[in-house]
């Protein structure tokens, strides 16, 4: 599952995108919605926790989060940026 | 020189032709911001002949502005920004009615000032800003033209078209105060601003004259760095249109804001009272520059530093930009509740905008 990772997320994450080999991703089974990504990066990288809001995007469109996700997905997680 | 000579050149284009001409000289577009991202948007709108240009801003143009914020020269250093604008845009095209606010927008103001527009560009550089916009247009029923920057990359789109999204559709909720980095802490390349800038333009242009289609419902990322531009597709999230009144206030940081002082008071402060002057930026950047008074404690290692409450001079704050300073504020005004602690409003940029 790649993950393009756009504003702060790159520097939270210290990378441009995130390549999760899905079957390493909670052990046992990959997370089937986008919720359950939300989940699995906020343990793995609690700053993305502490975001207030964080678009997630499959296949470039902007996803709840009981949306479900497969590996060959797209994912893009999209936070707000402020500068002018 | 006729008008029709002025803008032939865009009048000749099939699709635009005289009649969007007609509809830009109609129409009323309020910029709010004249930083890196208004000034390209101002410009060009003013060159293609948009008929009543509205310009909110409040701040004054400083030395490290002029990277980015091309309208301006080092002749116009300490100069409000809206004067300069102003100035510039009647130079450019006399044809053009331009309104100045000279404000910050603000929700005891924005809904006055945004109501007789037609269509607001946000090109301001904080998030309280963008979401009081947000809310005042979805209370005002008016599009606006999004454009916002971090690092090499850009984001543009226009909310609240003909009932489309909006920015809260996107990110619901306002982050707080240390959550994202601005571009007076993390930098932003000159030319950014400039891109982002003109896209929003183009956006004003198709939302005024009807021309292609608008980027409603769709976010485009841009990354200058590997020059690519992806867009993400958008609903509108009834729960997040339902705004019946703009909040009191859209600064977080709001209850600190008494104990911000303004560099002016500050500099009369320290000619006649004695004081502990804290610099909270890292050491490279204090080595670089400082205050004669100043001691060094960098904002990651000030909760781990023991202040004396004995010593009960007042400590004065300072960062680069006031963005550190005011998170200093927040740590040690909870540690220690009985001292007086203050922070420099607009930082170091700012006292050498005043004493340069």
């Amino acid at each position: 599952m790649t993950i393009k990772l756009f504003g702060v997320t790159k520097d939270i994450i210290g990378s441009p995108s995130l390549s999760l080999p899905t079957n390493v991703l909670t052990g046992k089974s990959s997370p089937k919605t986008v919720g359950e990504l939300r989940q699995f990066l906020g343990k793995t990288y609690p700053g993305l926790k502490e975001l207030s809001s964080l678009a997630i995007a499959v296949n470039n469109s902007y996803a709840q989060d009981a949306e479900e996700i497969n590996s060959y997905d797209e994912i893009a997680l999209i936070p707000p940026v402020s500068g002018g | 020189m006729t008008s029709t000579n002025r803008y032939l050149r865009q009048t000749s284009l099939v699709s635009f032709g005289e009649e969007g001409q007609a509809k830009l000289a109609d129409s009323q577009v309020l910029v709010v911001g004249l930083g890196g991202l208004g000034l390209p948007v101002i410009q060009y709108l003013n060159a293609m002949g948009v008929g009543t240009i509205g310009l909110v801003d409040h701040d004054t143009i400083e030395l490290h502005n002029l990277q980015r914020q091309v309208l301006y020269t080092e002749a116009d250093l300490g100069r409000p920004k809206l004067e300069v604008a102003i100035e510039q845009l009647q130079a450019q095209n006399s044809n053009t009615k331009i309104i100045g606010h000279d404000t910050f927008l603000n929700s005891q103001n924005a809904l006055e000032i945004i109501k007789n527009y037609e269509v607001v560009v946000d090109a301001t550089d904080n998030f309280a800003t963008r979401y009081l916009i947000n809310d005042a247009c979805i209370l005002l029923n008016k599009p606006f033209v999004y454009g916002a920057l971090h690092d090499f990359e850009g984001q543009v789109s226009v909310f609240n078209y003909q009932n489309g999204p909006s920015y809260r559709c996107l990110f619901p909720k306002m982050p707080g105060p240390n959550e994202i980095p601005n571009c007076d802490v993390n930098g932003v390349l000159g030319v950014l601003p400039g891109i982002i800038g003109t896209m929003q333009a183009l956006e004003t242009i198709k939302v005024l004259t009807g021309v292609g289609e608008v980027l409603s419902g769709k976010l485009l990322l841009f990354d200058g760095l590997q020059q690519q531009t992806q867009t993400i597709s958008f609903e509108a999230q009834a729960d997040q249109k339902n705004i019946t009144q703009l909040q009191a206030s859209y600064e977080s940081q709001d209850c600190l804001m008494e104990f911000g002082v303004s560099a002016e008071t500050f500099l009369s402060n320290a000619e006649r009272e004695n004081m502990q002057l804290i610099d909270v930026r890292n050491s490279n950047e204090f080595e670089h520059d400082h205050l004669a008074r100043a001691i060094n404690i960098p904002l990651s290692q000030l909760a781990d530093h023991e202040l004396s409450i004995r010593d009960e001079r007042p400590v004065y704050l300072i960062c680069q930009s006031g963005q550190r300073s005011a998170l200093a504020l927040r740590l040690l005004t909870a540690k220690y509740p009985t001292l007086k602690i203050y922070h420099i409003l607009g930082g170091m940029n700012k006292l050498a905008a005043l004493c340069p």
